[in-house]
């Protein structure tokens, strides 16, 4: 789960490090308000920022300083319900404007081809790291840190100096890093970024700006997270209904609805089904729904149920490879889906193809034959069921 | 032969008291798997499913000789379970577990790597490792498939059983389900690198998925050190950016990482990359008959 910037400065501030004082608006009328609020208490500059879950919101217009509050209302006005990459800006960040000597790029983060963490640490901040790694590479020092030792004060100040930080901002620097190290592992993050990190005109060392993304495996024990955190606004209702019934649901925006087992396989259906789709005037899957090994009657249920909510789907392409589970338990699975939807006063009105492949196949296909469900066709292969539900999903042939 | 697992290996189930332990425990016993015993700290003197339960690793190693273990105990208490097998020795530890925190993985690989890596991890969030006919440690289905002479490696298990399945007339040396999460123990170069000096093993079958840089770096090492056959497979080139498509690892952001990237590196090196796991199937097919 990815962060806002202001829940991330949040949760920076509960472990002491230093941001700049800030508040949430939703409307141009709050962001004046907070504005007179910083300006009364000695701080008529303040920063309008866009909080959307992507980066170059700057280079976007997404980021505005204002002068005072009636600037701040303008600023704002324009920020609010800007399209970044996609997103759209629901709320703003108001902060009092930070008098900025120096940016410098730190994060902690991943290294999934080392199996470790990575410190990353930059005199040359504010901007793409990327694109300063690409230019400049001894510009931007990358330390591997063991899960093990971690990182305490000392080895914090060794990363700062290994990444060309001056030595009025090592002492701390060197403070703010340790203290990201405690939020990366103690909130179960995979990346905390603080970019620009800045040296004040004062000579203190602040984040100015932050994200940080948070491990779902660690719900567990990070109890507070998806209360405290979750975008339920942003969430689509239909993956927010398969969340709920726990089922892996992300929704897409073609035609064809998908259903299989595994997560690599479901994967491997949507691209299937945009291959064969090609042919059928560029018909493309309408979602990504695992259900997982066991593929029960309920599960079944429960998957076609929110698949056919789409009201973009018109067709259904349920792709089984029958291995813990057997093919006949699916397709009975299947049989008892259909009638229990009906049941539920949710008939099945779309065409549902399945391919039923693996153990007890022959047996799986004759359950679904002797059952003769009108709505239900069987193809014998992956590829050939994907062509013929994204046939179905053209309406070319009925 | 085979890699890693066969008929003399000694298998021992930590969390084989749970449902998913005890119900794994019989399929793995009904693929022939020399289960030996498990470990459950708190139900040690015990048996189950006719099995001696332990109260440690270590204990379970030192009375019956097994050298392989399979986790199946909660996510919650995966760190603890592996570490302990690493610190009994254990040659190969199958974490099938899903669900593991990203730093609970770091720290038993960190683990792992300060003790000397004398334990194979495979996962976690895998399913397992099979040699057909000679022993099947984790979830892959046994039946799906025959012994044989081609070796696979995947990220995803449901592709594996459809691969295996598909191939089932020419049979595999070894499959192994390697997981879907950001940070993993055994990776595919550790595969295809166990493949090529596998006498048993003609040629290789490499699935992978969006996410990471874990097969542009295999294809790296095929160039360099491969010389068996490769046939290949990656989903997820619909997949969109920013979404995790089921494995917490599959998830693309920014330009790297996507599936027609990993699929240019493949091709670069002379792999054949099928467009479809069906597709990738025929190209297995006939690289086997041309032999």
């Amino acid at each position: 789960m990815d962060l806002f910037e202001h829940q991330a400065k949040e949760l920076f501030a509960e472990y002491g490090i230093a941001v700049p004082r800030g508040k949430v608006a939703h409307t141009p009328e709050q962001a004046r308000a907070l504005a007179e609020e910083f300006a009364a208490a000695g701080s008529s500059r303040v920063v309008v920022k866009a909080q959307v879950k992507t980066g170059g919101r700057g280079k976007a217009g997404g980021v505005k300083v204002a002068d005072d509050a009636s600037d701040a209302y303008g600023k704002a006005t324009d920020i609010l319900g800007m399209d970044i990459k996609g997103h759209t800006v629901h709320k703003v960040l108001i902060e009092e404007a930070s008098s900025i000597a120096q940016e410098y790029y730190f994060s902690f983060l991943l290294d999934r081809a080392n199996r470790t963490f990575l410190a990353i640490c930059s005199a040359e901040g504010g901007m793409d790291i990327e694109e300063v790694a690409a230019t400049t590479p001894d510009k931007v020092a990358k330390i591997p840190v063991s899960a093990l030792t971690g990182v305490d004060r000392a080895r914090a100040r060794e990363i700062a100096e290994a990444g060309g930080l001056p030595a009025e901002a090592l002492d701390g620097a060197a403070e703010l890093i340790e203290k990201l190290w405690m939020v990366f592992v103690d909130e179960d993050a995979t990346l905390v970024e603080v970019n620009p990190m800045i040296l004040t005109s004062d000579g203190r060392v602040m984040a100015l700006d932050g994200k940080v993304t948070l491990d779902d495996n660690a719900a567990f024990r990070q109890a507070d997270h998806e209360e405290r955190f979750a975008d339920k606004a942003a969430e689509d209702p239909l993956e927010a209904k398969a969340k709920a019934k726990d089922l892996n649901y992300v929704k897409l925006d073609g035609t064809v609805g998908i259903i299989g087992n595994g997560a690599g396989l479901v994967m491997s259906t949507l691209d299937v089904v945009a291959y064969a789709g090609e042919e059928f005037g560029g018909q493309k899957p309408a979602n990504f729904l695992d259900i997982g090994g066991g593929a029960s009657a309920e599960v079944m249920a429960d998957g076609l149920d929110i698949v056919l909510s789409d009201p973009d789907v018109k067709s259904v392409f349920v792709n089984v490879f029958g291995g813990i589970t057997a093919c006949d338990a699916v397709a009975n699975g299947i049989v008892s889906a259909v009638k229990l939807l009906g049941e539920r006063g949710e008939t099945v009105d779309r065409p549902l193809v399945v391919r039923l492949d693996g153990n007890n196949a022959a047996l799986g296909r004759q359950i679904l034959t002797d059952a003769n469900i009108a709505v239900v066709e069987q193809v014998d292969t992956m590829d050939e069921a994907a062509r013929r539900a994204a046939e179905l999903a053209a309406g070319s042939v009925r | 032969m085979a890699i890693w697992l066969n008929d003399s290996s000694k298998v021992i189930v930590q969390g084989m008291t749970g449902s998913e332990g005890t119900k794994h425990t019989r399929r793995m016993l009904a693929a022939g798997t020399n289960i030996v015993g498990g470990v459950n700290a708190r139900k040690a003197g015990t048996t189950h499913e006719g099995l001696p339960v332990f109260g440690t690793v270590a204990e379970a190693m030192e009375r019956t000789g097994a050298d392989v273990s399979v986790v199946f105990v909660p996510p919650k208490f995966t760190k603890d379970a592996v570490i302990e097998a690493i610190d009994a020795g254990i040659g190969l530890c199958v974490v099938i577990t899903e669900g593991v925190p990203v730093h609970d993985t770091t720290a038993f690989w960190a683990h792992a790597v300060a003790t000397g890596n004398r334990t194979r991890i495979i996962g976690p969030n895998c399913p397992g490792i099979a040699s057909p006919g000679k022993s099947n440690a984790g979830i892959i289905p046994a039946d799906i498939t025959t012994e044989g002479r081609i070796g696979l490696v995947s990220k995803s298990g449901t592709l594996t059983y459809q691969l295996m399945y598909e191939l089932r007339d020419i049979g595999f040396s070894t499959a192994v389900g390697i997981g879907g999460d950001p940070v993993i123990g055994t990776t595919h170069i550790d595969c295809l690198q166990a493949f090529q000096e596998d006498p048993e093993t003609d040629a290789i079958v490499m699935i992978g998925e969006i996410g990471g840089d874990a097969e542009e770096r295999a294809a790296a090492y095929i160039d360099q050190h491969v010389t068996k056959p490769v046939v290949a497979y990656v989903a997820g080139f619909t997949a969109p950016e920013g979404k995790t498509m089921g494995h917490a690892g599959a998830i693309v952001s920014g330009s790297s990482g996507t599936a027609q990237a990993k699929k240019e590196a493949l091709e670069k090196v002379g792999v054949r990359v099928g467009k479809t796991p069906s597709e990738t199937a025929r190209l297995m097919r006939e690289i086997m008959k041309s032999r």
